[in-house]
C-alpha cells in the first residue's frame, strides 16, 4: 500500500545500514564545507522522480496475473480451465471447452485494461518528470529536467510556478526577503501564506551572489507532517566560525505549492522525489474492493465447498455403489482394458474431478463477466445523467472506476472536504450592521428578502446626527483595521480583482475574510488605497483621499482571536480600531449598542455567516504614550516576549466602544445545505474534514445545516486539551454524549427526531495526532475506543486544522472501526487526494483546485449536489441491480446444477450429463444471460423521484441488506427447491410410465429436455415476477430469450447436423412437445417452482412491508387513482408506519 | 504512488488531458464536454409498467390457478384411472415361477430356454393394447453406456461402418473387424420373444402383435438408415464393409427381420426402440402393438392369457427384473396418477392460499390501505 514509503526503506536500506541516521546534511550548492568542521556521514538521496505507475515493462505480466489470480474466482476458474483440458486430453471427455475459453478471454481483457492504465500513468509520471526547472550552476541559471534534481541544488522559482522539491527559502525578489505562497493544492487554503527567507542569506538576490553562498543545511529526515519541518543552516562567512540560524516551517518552500506576487525565488533542495512531504501524504492507489464484490467472494467460497461436497458426496457414494461389482461392471457395459487396469485412487480422483467439471456450473464464470458488464455499462447511465451535468463547467460527472458502482449504495459515513467542496471558497461581503442599522452592499441588495424587517435599513435612508458619524468612523474602521495588502496589477490574475475607477488593484491578505471585507466596503463607498509610508490612503465616497497614519499594529492570534491597529488621523485624533470575533469582542465594550448588535451577530452566526465585530477607542495623547511604552517594554522584553505582548494587547483592547458588526458569507455550494440534509435523513454521518480554521469551519457547518440552531458542540481542541489532560476531556465528552445515547439509540433510528439533543464534535488536527498517538504502555487503544465512541454518538463531526494524513487517517480510523462501515471521500484539491484514495469510495470534484482529487478519484462530479443524486439514485439502484444480479446467478445455477446432481443417484454416479452439451454450454450463455443483464441495467424498483424525495429508503438498504446471509441462504433454497421440484417432477412423470398418446417411450434426453424447459422457463419468469420496472426492451428481453430457447431447441433438434458425431438431441424436442403430459407438466412445475417466491413476496409485503415496499404500493395506488398530489411521505402516517416496519424487522425475511 | 502532480495543468485550470489520465475508467471519456442527451433511455426514463406484487393482485391469480388446476387434475385423474393396465414379472426370481428355470441363461444358449406364464384379465381391454417389455435395475442411462454408440455409423455412413467412432471401446471390433452396431447399447439388445395367447376353453388362440409403428417415425425414417451401396442386398453392403456382429448378438443386424426389408438392419424397430436410452434405471419400452380389430369386441377380452417367452436375456446377473406389460392409451399416455393428484393438490393449495390471503388481505389490509392514501 504505502509503497512509497517501502522504496525510501529499501533505498535507504540498500544505501548501507549504517548510513541511516536520524539526520541529514546538505550542503548547498554542493560546495563541501570548509575543512575543519566536523565531518558529516556523506548520505545518499533519491532523485526528484516521481513514480506512480504500478507495473515495469519487465514485470507486468507476472505481476498483473499474480493480481489477477489472487482473486478467488480467477484462481478457480484457472483450476476448473486446468482440469479440463488435462480431461480433455482423454479421449473420453467431451466436455465443453467454453468455460475455460471463457476464462482466458476475461483474463486478457482484464490485464489489457490495467496495461493501458499503467500506461498513462507512466505517461503522466513521464511528463511531470520531465518538466524543466532552473538551476544554478556555476553561477549561471541552467535549465534542467525536473527528474534530475538533486539534494543540495539551488533552484530558481518563478511567479506562478509550482516548487519542484521541498526547498529552503534563501531569498526573494522581495526587498523584505518574503514571499506569498498558496498551499491550495496541499492543504486546500487558497489564501496567501508568507514565508520567510533565511536572514543571512536573503540579501543574495542574483545568481552569482547565489552561488557564493557557502552553507550547509541541517534537518530531520522527511517525515509527512506539513506543518512541522525542524533544522538548521550554518553559514560560513569568510572562513570565519559558521553563524548557525534555526530553520523552522516557515522557511521551506513545499513541493506542490505555487509561488504568488512574487517575482521569483531562490531555494535549496533538501527533500526530493519520494521524500517530499507532498509525495509522503500521497497513497498508492490500491485496488478497491466493493462491499458487494467482498459478498461475492464469500459467497463464492460457500459454493465452492458446496461444489467440492457434492463431488466428494458422488465420488464416494459411487464407490460405495460400485462395490458391487455387477453394478460396477454388468455385463451390458463392459469396461475398456486401459479403464480396468487403472489405479483405484487415480481412478477415484479422476472421478473427483470429473464430478467437480459436471458442477462446476454452479459457480459461473458468466456471472463474473456479467457483472463486469452491468458495471461498465451502469456506469454510463451515471455519466449520461442529465442532472448530474453542470451548465457552468460544462461538465458531467466521471467514472473512473465502475467497479464501486454499488458501493454508492452502501455509504454510512461521508467525508467531505469544506474548501471547494461545500463552499465556492469565494468570500462575499454580506451585511454590516451599523448600531443596530443594517447595511446591505448595493450589489447583491437587489433580490434580496429579509423577512425580518425590524430594524433594516439600506444604505440610502441615512440615520441623523451621531449616527452618521459613527457609521463612517466603521466605514474608517474596516478600512483601517485590516493587514491587506495591495497589488497593483493589469495582468489577468486568478485572484479576486477589485473594479476600481481608476484601474484594478488586487488585495492580498492571509486571510480571505479581510479581503471580502475591504472589497465589500468598498462596495458601500470607501475605498482603500495603499499603504504608502505608513500612511494608510482611503477614498471616501466623496472621492477625497483620506490619509491615516498607522502607528500600532496589533496583530492578529488565534487566542485572542482579534486585531487592532492604532492611527492617526489628519486631524490628530489617535484612534484604536479593533475587529475580532464577537465572543472577544463584547466583553471588553463598555459603550454602544451591545443587545442589538448581539442580537443581530447571533442570527447571522446561525445563517452560517463569518460574523465580526468592529469597536473602536480615542487616546488622549497621553493615553497614547503610555501605550507606547508598554508596547516597546514587551517588545524588547527578551524572556516570555510572547506572554509579555498578550498582556499589553489584553490592557490596550479594553473599554472599547462598539460600532458595529460585518458579515462574510463563504459562499455555499448550490444547494450543499439541501444535500446534507438528505443525506442524513438517509442515515449517512457526514464528517467534514478541513484543514481550514476552527471558527471558518464552524460557520460553515452552520450554514449548510451540519450543525443546527439547537446542536451541542463538543470541543476536542488543543486549546481545550492544554487545560485539561486528554484522558479527561475524553472522559468529559464521552459522560456528556453517552449521558443521551440510551434514548439515542433507541430513536435514531427515524433520524428524523427534531427535539432530541444534537451533538456536534469538533476536533483539530493536533488533538487528532494526541489521541492517534501510541502511548508509551501501548494503550492507544483506550483513546481511540473512546473517540470512537464520541463520535458515534454525535449527529456532526468537524475537523479542522487537518493534514492530509491526517484526514486519510481519520477515515481509515472509521474504516476499521468495528463496524467496518463503508466510507465516501468527497474533496476537491490534491489536500484530499489521500483521503479519496483512503475511503471506499473517493470522490473528486472537478472544482478549481487543479484536477488532482478527480483524478485520483474513483467518480467526480461537478457539484457537492450532485452527491445526493448520486449517492441517494443512482447508488441505490446500482446497489439493488448488482445484488440481485449476483443472488440471481447464484439462484439460477443451483436450479440448474442442483438436477444433474440429483440425477447422479439414478444414473449410477457415472457423471452421466442431464442435459445435452447445448444447452449446457448455452444456459448461461444465452438462454439465461440477457433478462438479467437487461434487469440489472434497467430495474427501477421506485422511482427516481420518489428516491429523491424520500432519502430514508437509502436505509432500506443498507449494511448491505440485499445480500446478507439471511437472503442468501433463502435465494440459495429457492435454487434447491425448485431444482428438487424439477428433477421430482420429472421423474414422477416419467416414472416407468408412458407420456404420449401413442404408447411410444421417451428416452433420457427428453427427460433432460423436460427438466430444462422447466429450468429455463421458471428461471425467466422469477426475474419476471422480481422486475418492477417494464420498459418494452425489459418485454423483449425476456419474452424474446424464452422465444429464443424455443426457437433454438426447435432447429436443433430438427436436422441432423453433419458436424457433430451424435444426433442425440433429434426431434427429441418436438417429440416432447407433441406429448400433453409433458405439457401440463411443464405448466404444473413452472407454477410449483414459483409458488413459494410468490407467496413470500405477498406475506412480507402485506405482513411486514420495508419502506421501500410501502412506497412502492402507495405509487402505485397514486397511479391507479391518478392521483396527481404528491404524497408526503415524511407525514406523521408514513413515520409511525416507518418505525412499526422496524418492529417485525426481526421476523422480516424480505429483501 | 499516485502523485500526479502537474504544475501545467494547475496554471490551466482545466486541463483536457486530465480526464484519460485519470486511469481509462469505463466511461471516462463519455460527457466529458458535451451535455449529455435528453433521452429517455439515457435518462432511464423510458415509459415503463410498473407491477407490484401484493396480496390484492396476487388473489385472484391464486384463485384462477386454484379453479383451472382442480378441474384439469380430476379430468386427469379420471382418465388415468380409466387405463388398463397388467403388468407380469417374468423374471423368474421366485422359484414357484415358471421362468425360474430360465433365471441364469447365457447369452447364446442353444437351445433357447422358454417359458409360459399363464394369467387373467378381469376386465376387457377396450382400445388399442400397447404391449411394453420393462426393465429394471439396468442402468441405461450410465455415462459409459450412453455414449457408447455410434450415430453416424447408425445413419448409414459408410466410413463409419468401416471405422467407428472410439466412443464404441471396448465393443468397437471384434477379431479385427468393426462390429456393426457397435457400441454396449446396441449389444445388450433385449433380444427376449414374447408372445400372447388368449386361452379360450383351453385353446390357445395367438393374438396378432404388430411390431411396427413402435418407434419415432423420425427416428426410423431419418435418424437410422441402412448403409447404401450398389445392391439393394443388405447382407451384401454389410457382408462387403467386412463388418461383424456385435458380440452378444446371434445373428448379424441385417438378419434381424429377414421377412421384412424395411423392418430390417439398422431400421429394425425393435432395435430402433432399444437405442432410445432410458433415463431412469427402472423402465419400459414398446414391444408391440396389438391393434382393435373389431368395433364391437374389445381388443382384449377378459379372461385367461398366456404368455410365451423366449427367455434370452440374462438379468439376474445385475439383480434386475424382466416385466411384460399391458396397456390401454388415452391422449395422455398410460396410467399415471402422478399428474392427476399433483394438479389436484396443487390447486387445492392454490385456493387455500387465496383464502388465507384474503383473510390477511382483509385482516391487515385495511391498516395499510387507510395509511396507503393519507390526503
Amino acid at each position: 500500500m504505502d509503497c512509497s514509503l517501502i522504496r525510501t526503506l529499501i533505498n535507504r536500506y540498500c544505501a548501507g545500514e549504517e548510513n541511516w541516521v536520524d539526520n541529514r546534511t546538505i550542503y548547498v550548492g554542493h560546495r563541501e564545507p570548509p575543512s575543519g568542521t566536523e565531518a558529516y556521514i556523506p548520505q545518499r538521496y533519491p532523485d526528484n522522480r516521481i513514480v506512480s505507475s504500478k507495473y515495469t515493462f519487465w514485470n507486468f505480466v507476472p505481476k498483473n496475473l499474480f493480481e489477477q489470480f489472487r482473486r478467488i474466482a480467477n484462481f478457480y476458474f484457472l483450476i476448473i480451465f486446468l482440469v479440463q483440458v488435462s480431461l480433455l486430453f482423454e479421449p473420453m471427455r467431451t466436455c465443453a471447452m467454453t468455460p475455460s475459453m471463457k476464462v482466458v478471454f476475461v483474463v486478457t481483457i482484464t490485464s489489457a485494461r490495467s496495461g493501458y492504465e499503467d500506461w498513462l500513468r507512466h505517461k503522466a509520471d513521464n511528463a511531470m518528470n520531465q518538466c524543466p526547472v532552473h538551476f544554478i550552476q556555476h553561477g549561471k541559471l541552467v535549465r534542467k529536467q525536473s527528474r534530475k534534481l538533486r539534494v543540495g541544488d539551488i533552484v530558481m522559482v518563478k511567479e506562478d510556478e509550482t516548487f519542484p522539491c521541498d526547498l529552503i527559502f534563501l531569498s526573494s525578489s522581495r526587498a523584505d526577503g518574503t514571499c506569498f505562497v498558496t498551499t491550495a493544492s496541499l492543504d486546500g487554503e487558497s489564501s496567501h501564506k508568507t514565508y520567510y527567507a533565511v536572514q543571512d542569506t536573503k540579501s543574495f538576490h542574483n545568481e552569482e551572489d547565489i552561488d557564493a553562498l557557502h552553507a550547509t543545511i541541517e534537518c530531520e529526515q522527511p517525515q509527512p507532517d506539513l506543518y512541522k519541518f525542524v533544522g538548521r543552516i550554518n553559514v560560513y562567512h569568510d572562513r570565519n566560525d559558521p553563524t548557525a540560524r534555526p530553520l523552522g516551517s516557515e522557511n521551506l518552500l513545499l513541493r506542490g505549492a505555487t509561488l504568488k506576487n512574487t517575482e521569483r525565488i531562490f531555494g535549496v533542495a533538501i527533500y526530493t522525489g519520494m521524500e517530499t512531504k507532498m509525495a509522503l501524504n500521497y497513497q498508492s492507489k490500491s485496488q478497491k474492493r466493493s462491499a458487494v464484490e467482498k459478498s461475492m467472494n464469500v459467497f463464492l467460497i460457500v459454493y465452492l465447498c458446496i461444489l467440492i461436497s457434492k463431488a466428494l458426496i458422488n465420488t464416494i457414494l459411487k464407490y460405495l455403489w460400485q462395490s458391487n461389482p455387477f453394478r460396477d461392471e454388468p455385463w451390458y457395459n463392459q469396461k475398456t482394458e486401459p479403464e480396468r487396469k487403472r489405479n483405484l485412487i487415480l481412478r477415484a480422483f479422476t472421478d473427483f474431478l470429473a464430478f467437480m467439471v459436471l458442477f462446476n456450473y454452479i459457480i459461473p464464470v458468466s456471472m463474473y463477466v456479467t457483472v463486469e458488464m452491468q458495471k461498465f455499462l451502469g456506469s454510463y447511465f451515471l455519466t449520461w445523467d442529465e442532472e448530474m451535468f453542470d451548465e457552468d463547467t460544462g461538465e458531467g460527472p466521471l467514472v473512473n472506476t465502475s467497479d464501486l458502482n454499488e458501493e454508492l449504495g452502501q455509504v454510512e459515513y461521508i467525508f467531505t472536504d469544506k474548501t471547494g467542496t461545500l463552499t465556492e471558497n469565494n468570500m462575499k461581503f454580506r451585511e454590516c450592521c451599523i448600531e443596530g442599522h443594517v447595511y446591505i452592499p448595493h450589489a447583491i441588495c437587489n433580490g434580496q428578502i429579509l423577512t425580518d424587517c425590524s430594524g433594516i435599513d439600506m444604505i440610502d435612508s441615512s440615520p441623523g446626527g451621531s449616527g452618521k458619524e459613527r457609521e463612517e468612523l466603521f466605514f474608517r474602521a474596516l478600512c483601517l483595521c485590516h493587514t491587506v495588502q495591495v497589488k497593483e496589477d493589469d495582468s489577468i490574475d486568478g485572484l479576486k480583482k477589485s473594479q476600481l475607477s481608476g484601474g484594478s488593484c488586487v488585495y492580498i491578505s492571509s486571510s480571505p475574510d479581510e479581503v471580502a471585507l475591504v472589497e465589500g466596503i468598498q462596495g458601500l463607498g470607501y475605498t482603500y488605497l495603499r499603504l504608502k509610508d505608513n500612511y494608510m490612503e482611503i477614498l471616501n465616497p466623496k472621492t477625497d483621499i483620506e490619509r491615516f497614519e498607522l502607528l500600532e499594529i496589533l496583530s492578529f492570534d488565534s487566542v485572542r482571536r482579534r486585531m487592532s491597529v492604532i492611527v492617526r488621523s489628519v486631524t490628530g485624533d489617535i484612534f484604536l480600531f479593533c475587529k475580532g470575533a464577537d465572543s472577544s469582542i463584547f466583553p471588553r465594550v463598555t459603550e454602544g449598542k451591545i443587545d442589538q448588535i448581539r442580537s443581530r451577530v447571533e442570527r447571522n452566526a446561525v445563517e452560517g455567516l463569518r460574523t465580526l465585530c468592529v469597536a473602536y477607542k480615542k487616546f488622549t495623547c497621553k493615553e497614547y504614550e503610555s501605550v507606547c511604552r508598554l508596547l516597546e517594554n514587551a517588545k524588547l522584553s527578551l524572556q516570555d516576549r510572547e506572554k509579555k505582548l498578550a498582556e499589553a494587547y489584553e490592557q490596550i483592547e479594553r473599554d472599547l466602544i462598539l460600532l458595529g458588526a460585518t458579515a462574510v458569507e463563504d459562499q455555499l455550494q448550490e444547494k450543499a445545505a439541501d444535500t446534507i440534509e438528505a443525506l442524513q435523513k438517509a442515515g449517512i454521518k457526514v464528517w467534514v474534514l478541513t484543514g481550514d480554521k476552527m471558527e471558518t469551519a464552524a460557520a460553515t457547518c452552520y450554514a449548510c445545516k451540519l450543525f443546527r440552531r439547537n446542536t451541542q458542540l463538543l470541543e476536542l481542541t488543543t486549546k481545550k486539551i492544554e487545560e485539561q489532560s486528554l484522558h479527561d476531556v475524553l472522559f468529559d465528552l464521552s459522560k456528556t454524549v453517552l449521558k443521551h445515547s440510551g434514548s439515542l439509540t433507541r430513536d435514531s433510528f427515524s433520524g428524523l427526531s427534531t427535539d432530541m439533543q444534537d451533538y456536534g464534535l469538533i476536533i483539530d488536527g493536533a488533538a487528532l495526532s494526541l489521541i492517534m498517538k501510541p502511548r508509551e504502555d501501548g494503550s492507544s487503544g483506550n483513546y481511540r475506543e473512546r473517540f470512537l465512541e464520541i463520535c458515534r454518538n454525535c449527529t456532526a463531526v468537524l475537523c479542522c486544522r487537518m493534514a492530509p494524513l491526517q484526514k486519510a487517517q481519520i477515515v481509515k480510523l472509521i474504516k476499521l472501526s468495528k463496524e467496518h462501515p463503508i466510507t465516501l471521500a468527497i474533496g476537491d484539491g490534491a489536500n484530499d487526494v489521500s483521503m479519496i484514495l483512503e475511503a471506499h469510495v473517493g470522490i473528486g470534484i472537478t472544482g478549481k483546485e487543479g484536477r488532482q482529487a478527480a483524478r485520483n478519484s474513483d467518480y467526480a462530479i461537478p457539484k457537492f449536489k450532485h452527491l445526493k443524486k448520486m449517492l441517494l439514485v443512482h447508488g441505490h439502484f446500482y446497489y439493488v441491480r448488482i445484488s440481485e444480479l449476483v443472488q440471481y446467478f447464484f439462484y439460477k445455477n443451483v436450479c440448474f446444477i442442483f438436477p444433474q446432481f440429483l440425477y447422479q443417484f439414478f444414473c449410477g454416479f457415472s457423471q452421466q450429463p442431464l442435459y445435452d452439451t447445448a444447452y449446457l454450454t448455452l444456459y448461461n450463455i444465452s438462454f439465461t444471460s440477457l433478462p438479467i443483464l437487461l434487469y440489472s441495467l434497467m430495474e427501477q424498483h421506485v422511482s427516481t423521484d420518489m428516491l429523491r424525495r424520500e432519502p430514508s429508503l437509502y436505509r432500506d438498504i443498507a449494511k448491505n441488506a440485499l445480500l446478507r446471509w439471511r437472503v442468501f441462504i433463502y435465494w440459495t433454497f429457492l435454487g434447491v427447491f425448485d431444482a428438487v421440484v424439477f428433477f421430482f417432477g420429472a421423474y414422477f412423470l416419467f416414472d416407468n410410465t408412458v407420456v404420449t398418446s401413442n404408447g411410444q417411450m421417451f428416452g433420457n434426453w427428453t427427460f433432460g429436455t423436460l427438466v430444462f424447459t422447466v429450468l429455463v422457463f421458471t428461471v425467466t419468469l422469477k426475474l419476471a415476477l422480481d422486475t418492477h420496472y417494464w420498459t418494452w426492451i425489459n418485454h423483449f428481453v425476456i419474452w424474446g430469450s424464452l422465444l429464443f430457447y424455443i426457437i433454438f431447441s426447435l432447429l436443433w433438434g430438427g436436422i441432423v447436423w453433419p458436424f457433430l458425431n451424435y444426433q442425440r438431441m433429434y426431434y427429441v424436442f418436438m417429440q416432447m412437445l407433441s406429448s400433453g403430459p409433458a405439457w401440463l407438466g411443464i405448466i404444473l412445475l413452472i407454477t410449483v417452482s414459483l409458488l413459494p417466491d410468490v407467496l413470500k413476496k405477498v406475506l412480507c409485503r402485506q405482513l411486514c412491508p420495508t419502506a421501500t415496499e410501502r412506497t412502492q404500493v402507495k405509487l402505485s395506488f397514486t397511479r391507479l387513482s391518478d392521483n396527481s398530489t404528491p404524497i408526503s411521505i415524511s407525514s406523521p402516517i408514513y413515520q409511525c408506519l416507518f418505525n412499526q416496519s422496524r418492529i417485525c424487522k426481526f421476523k422480516n425475511q424480505c429483501a | 504512488m499516485a502523485v500526479n502532480y502537474n504544475a501545467k495543468e494547475e496554471a490551466d485550470g482545466h486541463p483536457s488531458g486530465g480526464v484519460g489520465a485519470a486511469g481509462g475508467g469505463a466511461a471516462g471519456g463519455v460527457g466529458k464536454s458535451r451535455k449529455p442527451d435528453n433521452t429517455a433511455f439515457k435518462q432511464q426514463r423510458l415509459p415503463a409498467w410498473q407491477p407490484i406484487l401484493t396480496a390484492g393482485t396476487v388473489l385472484p391469480a391464486f384463485f384462477i390457478i386454484g379453479l383451472i388446476f382442480i378441474p384439469i387434475g380430476i379430468g386427469i385423474f379420471v382418465t388415468s384411472n380409466n387405463i388398463r393396465e397388467y403388468e407380469i414379472d417374468y423374471t423368474g426370481t421366485d422359484s414357484s415361477s415358471p421362468c425360474n428355470k430360465c433365471l441364469n441363461v447365457s447369452w447364446n444358449s442353444t437351445p433357447p430356454c422358454t417359458c409360459t406364464i399363464n394369467f387373467t384379465l378381469d376386465r376387457p381391454f377396450e382400445t388399442n393394447v400397447f404391449m411394453y417389455y420393462g426393465l429394471s435395475n439396468f442402468y441405461q442411462n450410465h455415462r459409459r453406456y450412453v455414449k457408447s454408440r455410434d450415430d453416424s455409423q447408425l445413419n448409414g455412413d459408410n466410413s463409419s461402418l468401416i471405422n467407428p467412432s472410439k466412443e464404441c471401446e471396448p465393443y468397437r471390433t471384434s477379431d479385427n473387424k468393426p462390429i456393426a452396431p457397435c457400441g454396449a447399447i446396441a449389444n445388450s439388445m433385449f433380444n427376449d420373444t414374447l408372445e400372447l395367447f388368449r386361452i379360450d376353453n383351453d385353446t390357445r388362440i395367438s393374438i396378432p402383435l404388430n411390431k411396427k409403428g413402435i418407434a419415432w417415425w423420425t427416428d426410423k425414417n431419418v435418424k437410422f438408415r441402412n448403409p447404401s451401396g450398389h445392391t439393394n442386398n443388405l447382407t451384401a453392403i454389410f457382408q462387403a464393409l467386412d463388418t461383424t456382429k456385435p458380440v452378444n448378438w446371434p445373428q448379424p443386424v441385417y438378419m434381424l427381420d429377414t421377412l421384412e426389408p424395411d423392418n430390417n438392419g439398422f431400421i429394425n424397430e425393435d432395435f430402433i426402440v432399444w437405442m432410445r436410452t432410458a433415463a431412469l434405471p427402472t423402465f419400459r419400452k414398446l414391444y408391440r402393438l396389438i391393434e382393435k380389430r373389431d368395433s364391437l369386441q374389445p381388443t382384449l377380452q377378459a379372461g385367461t392369457y398366456s404368455l410365451d417367452i423366449t427367455y434370452n436375456y440374462p438379468v439376474h446377473s445385475f439383480d434386475g427384473r424382466k416385466r411384460m406389460i399391458l396397456s390401454t392409451i388415452s391422449w395422455m399416455g398410460g396410467k399415471n396418477p402422478f399428474l392427476g393428484i399433483a394438479y389436484i393438490t396443487v390447486g387445492s393449495i392454490c385456493f387455500f392460499l387465496g383464502v388465507v390471503l384474503l383473510v390477511i388481505h382483509h385482516k391487515y389490509g385495511n391498516r395499510n390501505t387507510s395509511a396507503d392514501i393519507p390526503n
